[in-house]
């Protein structure tokens, strides 16, 4: 079987990605900076399936462009849009922005001229036919207490949420 | 290119595997058309069986009992003036209908039609279509949003709600069912979709008689989710037409708005094809173990056959009933041709079984073989596309908060028990 991981797709889709990143901060228009946003998560998670990781890629779908994007939009579509299009922005953040591309653009060039010796020279070989089953024994066995405290954390999050919202429980 | 058609013909794995681009296309071609005529023929069998149901005749006008009403109304849509209303955002207007049918095709990638017979199969083949027919909403929520009127955004909000809650259940249901795939001698489940009905192969069972009647709570919730998650009635409160006019299509016109109802019946086909592929044996026959050996093999071979002659039959029933009047003369010749057509495949398919039984020709048997798989598949696709027009005309529609009281605090808890019942079951058995 010929690999699909050829440099076109990677292009491709990392350029999609980046394009709909611009698309979210230029858009004045709430739903279209959530429209190109849903682009570029669909666009990271082609990146993951060439990365021989399909249950990410999967997951990716069914959580951020199924699940919480339609939740985003749902909200959006409930605020008056044509009011926050006509107002200005008012808080002016783009110092702190910029300090923080910043450090991420010294982050990547470092790892452009030091990559060599901090990763190892080839990645190691993915199982992608039973790559599913490793992320479940990984899960369950080596880092249950992890995945545990996780889910945890994420039900004390619900309860929190339901009890702000609600007058009588 | 011959030698990369013939190539593929020997193998007994899905082109996808095989990295045969040029089988992968010609599946995809035969799908998209299965799935298209499927859908007009669906358009037609639900106008007339809605009428049956109310003791009314349906469309009886245009062709013998209006069997080219679903081609005359096609002509109509693509004729239509295209209106986009002017305070209309027109780019997502524009793409809405086109992503809610993209999504609804993407996910017949990896149906199981047979073992091999599937455009291809994937590690995450359920996760995928799951995934893929969840970005369907979005088409709906754009449309709603973009028309830029009252009723379509109430309709878009009711069913990205509706989607987003009901998903919840659906996912618990298909955990439950994948589960039970890893109860063999590995231990190690699958989520590849030509997998599941392999593993409901192996252990000689349904998984909707696994564990009776855990599989079968599962199979329910299932059944239940995907007509929510379908925007079908009972649960259609995305169009409902008493209250929204028509929901969040109400501004479309012609050819985008049957753009939206082709999306809408290929994921009702898509949809009941995950809950066959994963509680009903999938390409299984029915009692593939309990009546084994090559004679039954052989009779149940017939079936594709006989289903045919069986159309055919009442074609002619219909013939020899049509009044003798000059000026249904067309109407007459023109089923008796439809009815000619309909006994001819029949034939062809019982010569083709009957072929495969008497000689050992490998091309015959193999074809036989693959007509089998599919034919049964897409039978009980048939049932679960019956069963829609069914509630459609039983049941009336749930209200909102109904709905929702419904779909979290009656669908999720036993979905979740059925969940974590299965897992102790499974454990203590296997």
């Amino acid at each position: 079987m010929t690999p699909v991981a050829t440099p076109f797709f990677f292009y491709l889709l990392s350029g999609l990605a980046v394009l709909g990143g611009v698309l979210v901060i230029t858009r004045r228009n709430a739903v279209h900076s959530a429209l190109a946003l849903i682009l570029t998560l669909l666009a990271v998670a082609g990146l993951y399936l060439m990365l021989y990781a399909p249950f990410v890629a999967g997951v990716q779908i069914i959580v951020y462009a199924g699940g919480i994007m339609v939740l985003f939009l749902f909200v959006i579509m409930l605020v008056n849009i044509e009011r926050t299009v006509k107002e200005r922005q008012f808080n002016r953040i783009w110092p702190v922005g910029l300090a923080a591309s910043g450090a991420l653009l010294v982050l990547f060039v470092s790892v452009l001229v030091k990559g060599k010796a901090l990763f190892p020279e080839r990645g190691l070989p993915l199982p992608e036919a039973d790559n599913t089953q490793k992320i479940g024994e990984m899960l369950y066995g080596n880092y249950m207490f992890a995945f545990e405290i996780a889910s945890l954390l994420l039900l004390v999050a619900i309860l929190g949420a339901v009890i702000m919202t609600k007058k009588k429980i | 290119m011959l030698n990369s058609l013939m190539s593929y013909l020997g193998s007994s794995v899905t082109p996808g595997e095989a990295g045969n681009q040029l089988w992968a296309l010609i599946y995809v071609l035969i799908i998209f058309t299965g799935v298209s005529v499927a859908v007009i023929a669906m358009n037609w069998l639900e106008r007339k069986a809605l009428a049956h149901f109310q003791v009314r005749l349906g469309p009886m006008r245009v062709g013998p009992h209006g069997l080219l009403q679903p081609i005359a109304d096609a002509v109509k849509l693509l004729l239509k003036e295209d209106i986009i209303p002017s305070e209309a955002d027109k780019f997502v207007f524009w793409i809405a209908p086109l992503i809610g049918l993209l999504a609804s095709f993407t996910v017949y990638t990896v149906v199981p039609f047979g073992p091999s017979q599937a455009v291809s199969d994937m590690n995450i083949g359920i996760l995928f279509m799951l995934g893929v027919s969840s970005l369907g909403v979005l088409g709906i929520v754009m449309a709603g949003w973009a028309s830029n009127s009252h009723y379509p955004l109430i309709g878009a909000l009711r069913s990205s709600a509706q989607m987003v809650s009901y998903e919840v259940a659906m996912g618990l249901a298909v955990v439950s069912a994948i589960l039970m795939t890893s109860l063999n001698q590995t231990g190690t489940g699958t989520l590849s979709m030509i997998g599941i009905v392999q593993a409901q192969q192996e252990q000689h069972v349904w998984f909707l008689f696994k564990f009776f009647p855990l599989g079968a709570i599962a199979f329910v919730i299932f059944a239940i989710a995907m007509v929510a998650e379908t925007n079908r009635a009972p649960f259609d409160l995305a169009e409902a037409e008493s209250e929204l006019t028509a929901g969040f299509h109400t501004e479309y016109s012609g050819l985008r708005w049957s753009l939206f109802m082709l999306a809408e019946y290929a994921a009702m086909i898509a949809v009941s094809s995950i809950a066959v592929a994963l509680w009903l044996g999938g390409w299984m026959r029915p009692f593939s173990h309990w009546l084994s050996g090559g004679a039954w093999d052989f009779v149940f071979s017939l079936f594709p056959g006989l289903t045919f002659l069986g159309l055919a039959a009442i074609a002619i029933r219909g013939t020899i009933r049509m009044p003798k009047h000059s000026l249904f003369r067309i109407q007459t010749i023109g089923l008796g041709a439809f009815a000619a057509v309909l006994s001819g495949i029949g034939l062809l398919l019982l010569g083709i079984a009957v072929g495969a039984r008497a000689g050992d020709h490998v091309a015959l048997a193999r074809s036989a073989d693959a007509l089998n798989n599919v034919y049964w598949f897409v039978m009980k696709i048939a049932v679960f596309m019956y069963m829609f027009i069914w509630y459609r005309a039983t049941w009336p529609r749930y209200r909102f908060d109904q709905l929702m009281s419904v779909g979290w605090k009656v669908m999720l808890p036993i979905s979740l028990g059925v969940l974590i019942v299965t897992a102790i079951v499974g454990v203590i058995v296997g």
